[in-house]
């Protein structure tokens, strides 16, 4: 009794564990429950129970209740698609002026605007594209394919990838210095000498279109709701399911609306990059010291002025991390957009991994990496730059990059031209190298892979037979064993111990809306998939960086390498698993646990900094040692941004679970994935994709509601 | 006694929802009490004097006594509740956004007890700040500023960064900044008091040469007692947000008219006056 009085908490999460498991045990699996393996759900069976709703038809397998709750919201995803099918052919009929055919043309209004959006990006990624490896597209759009025809020779030439090489190093070398316009330069003439050239600057002009616009409009908004609460309470929701929305279930209704190529990649790439844009400007807007502002008024600025001027100058901190966010996000999009047709890299590297060419996918995957991390780095140089007014500076001084890049351009096109004498007949190699002409590492590569697998064959397939027969189909089957009630009872027990009512009802509604749809099963094999990885993620992360904290020049270090790693795209780290463990469960699992340990690492690390110096010498002259100084003071402080990492390490397994899916798992991204084949698709698409952003925000309520309490209880923040 | 340049009527500053509805109704006698019990907190009571050309004017109280919310109410940095103020005669509360902001930008400068530098600007940029928000031109901003710099002693520094400065010297490109546009009326609200005390009297010692020199009209902030007697033409003493003194230096120590105002002039030896 007198624990009980000491640790209230203890006692009632203990009581909520007993709850559960006695609710496991009460309910038996119904004998006809069997996990569906194929797309059941699409067949007809006589088996089936079938409602209707909204004049929908809907069927499932009836199960007693406490065991699977019905799939009320099986309408949803038909529901879903019958609209946007309504928006997009029927709705508001209207004249519009055809130029082609110069007569009025009847036409739905979604439809037209999205064709219009549709044209509008489609010419700037051929803008940037034609500039960069030639074309004639972009002449056709200000003139007509007549005037081609008539005048052959206007084609855009592109240019020599030398010049592009020199453009991009002299360019970081006025953002940032020696160091960054060497990496330029050598990043240039190995993607160029590889013959990843012209895949390369496809995937470029789609990233150099996509994150400026991403960049703006997620600018903008963020302006908006820092403005108006009213903006913000509307966009949050939206914002706080995109956080968690895994990238594949956006595609699907932007095929729909938007049909298939580089146009809809970059539509669909702002829409998952602009989100976390919003987030963090207004993060920086709010976290402004009011003096400052009042400053800038006082100073007589305007609106426009205190905007432009103090404030997001100000809060450049938080909205650079923002285009870093942007930057990563739009790389991550150019592999999988490759799903929806856009060109480049990201459909080399998809096609290469559909074939097993792990050497042709290792190349393409390295090219992205290095072209992304470029792209980062001169971001952040060029938000750092200071201007320089000082100095009295010559002509040639003050112009040095531009005569510089003059020059360079001329020595590039006398190059090519002397190209085309010194490889007559062939590819003139001073112009652009071919895809299949430039040294190629992919043969040795797959003999490398082709080596390893002959000779650890017995281990690796040992282990994995082991971790898959005796940890992961057990831990499968498990959570499988569930039934909903007591999943249910243990969700919303949770959400009360640590916030109240209010956390019980949001994870209740949370859990419910997955619980309600046809998939909850795959929800849960999504689950143990994540869980497994969360778990082992974590164990690795705390571990490594509290060893890593130890020593500040290892600190430092592995945040560096925490950075470069975030960098990658979430595609490049299925490549070297699928090298070794081929295409099974737990290849996923080794690619997630990858991916998962980045936050899990560093925010332990970041945890353990914030640990104020004050209270070190404090624990010092208390005479505690290392050991004990780590236990009883740096833990307990630096836990609560542990968990905030915690948090992201769930998210990142999510995605990279649903990722996934693309080697193939029977969780919601496998149905994710076949959806993008299924012209109905783009509803179930959508409503997986929300179950699987429900799974992330469940767990983002409960522990952020607990790091919340606890951060108020100890008086941090 | 020469131009009035700063004039308040009876102005009320009461942050809450129905302030002003409640202002209305309670004919000019604000009881902070009663305002609290409905949700509303008295910043600025009935505040109602003038501050004549070229005279400095010690807002003096403990934190939390209104003396910060009467300053931005009279830079109208926050809308006063009630009553009027007038800026060389012109009704403060009547100009469109249009007009405050040409005031601000040719009138009025403004110090802060955070120094509230722009991070991404060097020194001298950031003094040169409000002649560029005016539309100054470059080259002719950044010489002005240039001067600014040597006048507050900080040559040699002006491609520093706020933050590789010291607070006082972080204190002195604020005031350079607050100085550029040559302005008439110079608020400065608790300028030093977030400075060591060696560096506070050094500063005041500066600020007392600078107004010598450029004979502003001066609102100052502070809390600081000493302070107050040191530098005020007159001292205005507020409690609660109300003024409970407004007077010169010596009558306050020599003939303190509340309870309130006699505490704190206690310590100061009477020789001096």
């Amino acid at each position: 009794m007198e624990y009980l009085k000491k640790y209230p908490k203890l006692f009632q999460w203990l009581f909520l564990l007993i709850v559960f498991f006695a609710l496991c045990f009460a309910i038996d699996v119904p004998e006809t429950y069997k996990f569906i393996r194929g797309q059941a759900e699409f067949v007809k069976d006589p088996n089936q129970s079938v409602y209707f709703f909204l004049g929908k038809e809907v069927r499932y397998y009836a199960f007693d209740v406490f065991w699977r709750l019905p799939p009320l919201l099986g309408w949803l995803p038909i529901w879903i698609n019958d609209s946007l099918f309504f928006l997009m052919n029927e709705w508001m009929p209207m004249e519009f002026w055809n130029e082609d055919t110069q007569e009025f043309k009847t036409r739905p209004l979604l439809l037209e605007i999205s064709r219009n959006l549709t044209s509008f990006m489609t010419f700037l990624i051929e803008l940037i594209r034609e500039i960069l490896l030639g074309g004639l597209e972009t002449i056709v759009a200000f003139t007509s394919w007549d005037f081609i025809d008539a005048y052959p020779w206007l084609e855009l030439p592109g240019l020599p990838w030398t010049i592009v090489a020199a453009g991009a190093a002299i360019l970081s070398y006025k953002l940032s210095g020696k160091g960054l316009a060497l990496f330029a330069g050598l990043t240039m003439i190995y993607i160029s000498i590889f013959g990843q050239w012209k895949p390369s600057m496809q995937t470029l002009s789609f990233i150099l279109v996509a994150a400026p616009l991403s960049f703006i409009f997620g600018l903008g908004l963020g302006i908006a709701a820092y403005k108006s609460k009213r903006v913000e309470k509307a966009l949050y929701p939206i914002l706080l399911v995109m956080q968690t929305m895994p990238q594949y279930a956006v595609l699907v209704p932007a095929l729909v609306l938007f049909g298939v190529g580089d146009h809809a990649a970059v539509i669909i790439t702002m829409v998952v990059a602009v989100p976390p844009m919003i987030l963090l400007t207004i993060l920086g807007l709010r976290a402004i010291p009011p003096e400052v502002i009042e400053a800038g008024r006082m100073s007589g600025c305007t609106n426009w002025q205190l905007m432009f001027k103090v404030l997001i100058p100000t809060a450049r901190r938080d909205i650079l991390i923002g285009v870093n966010q942007v930057i990563m996000v739009c790389f991550s999009m150019a592999v999988i957009s490759a799903f929806i047709g856009a060109k480049g890299l990201g459909f080399n590297l998809l096609l290469a991994l559909n074939q097993l060419n792990i050497g042709l996918a290792l190349e393409a995957g390295l090219c992205i990496s290095l072209i992304a991390i470029l792209l980062d780095k001169m971001s952040l140089a060029w938000a750092n730059k200071q201007t320089d007014y000082f100095g009295n500076l010559t002509f040639f001084q003050r112009n040095k990059n531009v005569i510089f890049f003059a020059a360079s351009f001329v020595i590039g096109i006398i190059l090519a031209y002397v190209g085309t004498f010194i490889f007559k007949g062939s590819f003139n190699y001073l112009f652009e190298i071919p895809h299949n002409k430039g040294i190629s590492t992919a043969d040795f590569w797959n003999k490398g892979v082709d080596w390893i697998f002959d000779t650890f064959f017995v281990y690796i397939k040992a282990f994995n037979t082991w971790l898959i027969q005796d940890v992961l189909q057990p831990m499968r089957a498990l959570y499988l064993r569930m039934p909903a009630v007591a999943t249910l009872v243990l969700a919303v027990g949770a959400g009360y111990l640590i916030g109240g009512v209010r956390s019980a009802l949001v994870v209740a509604a949370l859990t419910l809306f997955i619980a309600l749809s046809p998939w909850w099963d795959r929800a849960l094999v999504t689950l143990y998939m994540a869980t497994f990885g969360v778990v082992i993620s974590c164990l690795i992360g705390f571990t490594v960086g509290t060893l890593c904290f130890q020593n500040k020049k290892s600190a430092a270090f592995m945040l560096g390498v925490c950075d470069i790693f975030q960098t990658f795209p979430s595609f490049v780290y299925l490549i070297p698993v699928m090298m070794l463990f081929g295409i099974t469960d737990t290849s996923v699992l080794i690619a997630v646990i990858v991916y998962a340990t980045i936050p899990a690492t560093r925010y332990t690390i970041e945890g353990l900094r914030s640990v104020p110096v004050g209270l070190h010498e404090a624990a010092t002259m208390s005479g505690v040692n290392k050991f004990q100084r780590l236990t009883k003071i740096e833990f307990p402080l630096a836990f609560p941004h542990m968990m905030l990492g915690l948090n992201q390490t769930i998210v990142f397994a999510l995605f990279m679970v649903i990722i996934g899916a693309f080697i193939g798992t029977e969780d919601l991204g496998q149905y994710i994935l076949k959806a993008l084949s299924d012209k109905n698709g783009a509803g179930i698409g959508l409503t997986l994709g929300i179950c699987v952003a429900f799974i992330g925000l469940i767990f983002d309520n409960l522990i952020r509601t607990w790091v919340g309490k606890r951060k108020k209880h100890l008086g941090i923040d | 006694m020469s131009e009035t340049v700063i004039k308040c009527e009876s102005v009320y500053k009461i942050f809450g929802q129905n302030a002003k509805k409640m202002l209305e109704e309670s004919n000019g006698n604000v009881d902070a009490k009663t305002f609290q019990e409905r949700g509303c907190i008295v910043g600025v009571n009935n505040a109602s004097f003038e501050v004549a050309k070229g005279e400095m004017l010690v807002v003096m109280g403990l934190s939390g006594s209104g003396k910060s919310t009467l300053l931005r109410c009279i830079s109208r940095l926050t809308d006063a509740t009630g009553g009027k103020i007038f800026i060389e005669g012109q009704d403060l509360l009547e100009l469109n956004n249009k007009e405050l902001i040409e005031l601000r930008r040719n009138k009025m400068g403004m110090v802060f007890q955070s120094f509230a530098l722009l991070p991404h600007k060097t020194v001298v940029e950031n003094i040169a700040f409000p002649l560029q928000i005016k539309g100054t031109n470059t080259e002719e901003s950044i010489s002005r500023a240039m001067e600014m710099v040597k006048l507050v002693g900080l040559d040699g520094r002006e491609n520093y960064f706020p933050r590789e400065l010291s607070g006082g010297q972080q204190q002195r490109v604020g005031i350079a900044r607050s100085l550029a546009v040559e302005p008439d009326i110079w608020f400065l609200d608790e300028p030093f008091s977030a400075l060591d005390p060696l560096i506070r009297k050094e500063m005041q010692d500066e600020f007392l040469r600078l107004q010598e020199k450029l004979q502003k009209t001066i609102m100052f902030i502070t809390h600081d007692f000493d302070e107050a007697l040191k530098l005020a033409d007159r001292i205005a003493i507020m409690k609660d947000g109300i003024i409970e003194q407004l007077d010169t230096p010596a009558n306050i120590v020599l003939n303190p008219a509340t309870e309130y105002v006699r505490k704190f002039t206690e310590e100061v030896p009477r020789e001096r006056f």
